[in-house]
């Protein structure tokens, strides 16, 4: 089954009143100002945000009375095409950097699904033929190790840890020193799920954020931001934050097999600029998907 | 975000009181904003779309159109129907006649389940109850031993043996009446609404259990889709009441209203922090000028009467009042300030609204690494031009912005800053005056 379809089908499963999926939207009907508004409703209901919905509608809306469209089905291919091309445009790339070893940094707040990502992304790389390395820098929640390191067996692959409460600086400076002897690939570190508004834990992210540098040249090579697709727009806010204390390469946007539609990574996109990298769709080591924008828009179309 | 929203929907009112006499279509563009504002803080679409229409009726009625304030009025009537939306009847925890009582914790993965069990413990512990935590989370790798270390930290009765949830919750209850434990505290694992299985094995416990409360666990930061949360979880579970977690951070929390829209469940408890005490009480009325973006003064306020020295803090005042404030303390406050966290957080918790905070001063609040550059900018000031900046003079200001790292332009704008500062000081430091009250009191549009 293609992504769309897994995508369409956990969609599907409840929907109430409550969303209209767009593509009802898209049965024979006249191209009034409340076609619009029902089409900017729609979006806003996926955690567009009132701002982005309203200047997508705009921009359709101008170019359906400059071009005279009258289909609908015509709109709604416009619609797709222009989602489309918000995610995609000046896309930066989330294909992973080499590196000797590549260090990957997962960030994000609390309980947006960081340590599960984690295992995924190390199962998934480890299953590309990469020797990859687990790092347990979450060092303040409590069995935050032990979570990652039940993970690191399930997956099957090696995971560097320390005791609860030690300077998670640290232990990423001895499991990046470990990983080069020990001729790692890949290694993806965890860390501990913080607000973004909390000054102190962010700053303690920054220095992490040095610390790698100081280890393995050009570290980290990737830093993913962990965004819940129920977060609503809080999720640019957060996005914002994380982005000014250390540069993001992309979002893993998670737990995208609920029905909240994720629109939040298209404001974070539009706004930032910040490419979505990965999609979270279950609970399994292998529920993680590369992002595809077409395939996601026709899922957060409805 | 928070700060360009309060003043949008000001620069509206702002608008609309600019003119004469109000027709049917400025009430439509001043709802037009509260709409938007509301949506950007996550209210869900249909609730906005309820109370805008309850808004509107209203206000085309009579009682904006004819008044003198027709923005005040319009945000009054917003803050009443928010209010009477979150309004609730105490919202205390139902114990059980017949201990133990049980406590049901259920919501979506990462919502703060297993925290906040711990944090319930403690908060019920405190008002005399002897709870015990079961762990039936037996999905998360790493639950149940989160569970149990944060019970064991705060030597809080602990049990989670079996094979399934199930079994997990029904031995816990045997092992809490042998223990004489009056209450267990019952963490599930985090599932999605739509996750038939386990939307099942949870009904099929909560029936077992018998629990006097069965509490929604929801995050702060959801977006629309918390009304499917909800509504789901209450129709296939039945919940009692909702804890709102991670209330810590900036999102405005519209979710509150739509979980409340969607279950008519009382929110009964926040989650404000990561440790153990960080649970309050829900308090409606911040909650709704939380949402609106109107900030929560009464927090602030407590937060600074926790942090700030009382002493230092009168001084202050009295020197607020008498216009005897220096750069010397306005170093001392940023130090103050500093204790209590992020200075933007505490930016948001005031009310935009209050005498309108001029523009230059919240470029002040855009990061605390600014905090940092400003101690430093009054640092390399001799003591003298600290009681008196109006000597600093351009190479005065060379001097300083060398001492202190910075850019002559930085320096100009601290100045401006501060001198901005003691206008609105003076602004505010009047109104207590009886004679220049009336005065006062109008210049502030929010003021009611």
């Amino acid at each position: 089954m293609g992504m769309v379809d897994k995508l369409k089908e956990r969609l599907q499963k409840s929907r109430d009143g409550f969303v209209k999926p767009i593509k009802q939207l898209f049965g024979s009907r006249t191209m009034d100002d409340e076609f619009f508004e029902e089409l900017e409703e729609s979006l806003i209901l996926g955690d567009v945000g009132a701002e982005t919905a309203t200047r997508v509608v705009e921009d359709i809306k101008d170019q359906v009375k400059r071009e005279k469209i009258s289909e609908p089905q015509k709109v709604q291919e416009m619609l797709v095409d222009q989602l489309t091309w918000i995610l995609e445009e000046g896309n930066g790339s989330c294909s992973l950097p080499q590196g000797s070893p590549s260090v990957v940094l997962i960030m994000g707040v609390n309980g947006s699904g960081k340590t599960t990502t984690a295992a995924k992304l190390a199962y998934r790389w480890k299953h590309e033929g990469s020797k990859a390395l687990l790092v347990a820098g979450d060092t303040f929640r409590d069995a935050a190790i032990e979570q990652l390191s039940l993970w690191a067996d399930r997956v099957g692959v090696d995971l560097i840890k320390q005791q609860q409460g030690s300077d998670p600086s640290a232990v990423f400076f001895d499991a990046l020193n470990a990983a080069q002897s020990r001729g790692v690939d890949v290694v993806v570190g965890d860390t501990a799920g913080r607000l973004h508004t909390r000054t102190n834990l962010m700053d303690e992210l920054q220095k992490l954020y040095r610390v790698t540098g100081k280890v393995v040249e050009g570290a980290p090579h990737q830093v993913l931001l962990v965004v819940d697709a129920t977060t609503g727009q809080n999720g640019l806010a957060q996005a914002e934050k994380f982005h000014h204390f250390v540069p993001v390469s992309g979002l893993v946007l998670t737990k995208v097999d609920g029905t909240a539609r994720g629109g939040i990574a298209l404001a974070i996109k539009e706004k930032l600029n910040l490419p979505i990298c990965y999609l979270g769709v279950g609970e399994g080591v292998e529920d993680l998907q590369p992002f595809d924008a077409r395939s996601f828009v026709e899922a957060l179309l409805g | 975000m928070f700060t360009s929203l309060t003043e949008k929907l000001q620069d509206t009112f702002k608008k609309l009181r600019g003119k004469g006499k109000l027709t049917e279509k400025d009430i439509d563009a001043a709802i037009r904003e509260l709409r938007v504002n509301l949506l950007e803080a996550d209210v869900n679409f249909k609730v906005v779309k309820k109370l805008m229409s309850n808004v509107k009726e209203r206000a085309v009625g009579h009682e904006v159109m004819k008044s003198l304030t027709p923005a005040q009025q319009i945000v009054k009537i917003l803050r009443e129907e928010l209010t009477a939306m979150l309004e609730q009847e105490d919202a205390g925890l139902n114990t059980s006649s017949e201990p133990p009582t049980v406590i049901l914790l259920a919501g979506l993965q990462g919502s703060g389940k297993t925290t906040t069990a711990a944090k319930l413990a403690n908060h019920l512990r405190s008002n005399g109850h002897r709870p015990m935590l079961i762990g039936a989370d037996l999905t998360r790798p790493g639950a149940v031993d989160q569970l149990s270390s944060l019970a064991s930290k705060e030597d809080i009765s602990f049990f989670s043996e079996g094979k399934t949830p199930e079994e997990v919750a029904q031995k816990g209850l045997k092992q809490a009446k042998k223990s004489s434990n009056d209450l267990v505290i019952v963490d599930t694992s985090g599932r999605l609404h739509i996750d038939d299985e386990l939307m099942e094995e949870l009904s099929t416990l909560r029936e077992k259990m018998g629990p006097s409360e069965t509490l929604l666990v929801v995050d702060a930061m959801t977006g629309q889709d918390a009304v499917n949360i909800a509504s789901d979880f209450n129709e296939r579970i039945g919940i009692s009441g909702v804890i709102l977690t991670k209330l810590d951070g900036d999102a405005r929390g519209g979710a509150a209203l739509s979980v409340k829209a969607a279950t008519g469940c009382p929110v009964k408890f926040a989650g404000v922090g990561e440790k153990i005490e960080d649970l309050e009480p829900f308090y409606p009325e911040r909650m709704v000028k939380r949402i609106l973006g109107m900030g929560d003064v009464l927090s602030l306020i407590e937060k600074a009467e926790n942090t700030i020295d009382q002493e230092k803090a009168k001084e202050m005042e009295d020197k607020l009042r008498s216009q005897q404030f220096t750069l010397e303390d306005f170093k001392d406050q940023l130090h103050e300030i500093k204790k209590m966290g992020s200075i933007q957080d505490m930016l948001d918790m005031l009310p935009s609204g209050m005498g309108g905070v001029p523009s230059e001063l919240k470029n002040l609040s855009v990061g605390d690494d600014q905090v940092v550059k400003t101690e430093a900018i009054i640092n390399s000031m001799t003591p003298e031009e600290r009681r008196d900046p109006s000597i600093i003079n351009s190479s005065r200001r060379k001097r300083i912005a060398r001492g202190s790292g910075t850019r002559v332009q930085d320096v100009n704008q601290l100045l401006k800053q501060f001198d901005m500062m003691k206008k609105m000081m003076k602004k505010m430091g009047g109104m207590d005056k009886k004679k220049a009250k009336k005065k006062g009191i109008k210049k502030l549009p929010f003021f009611q």
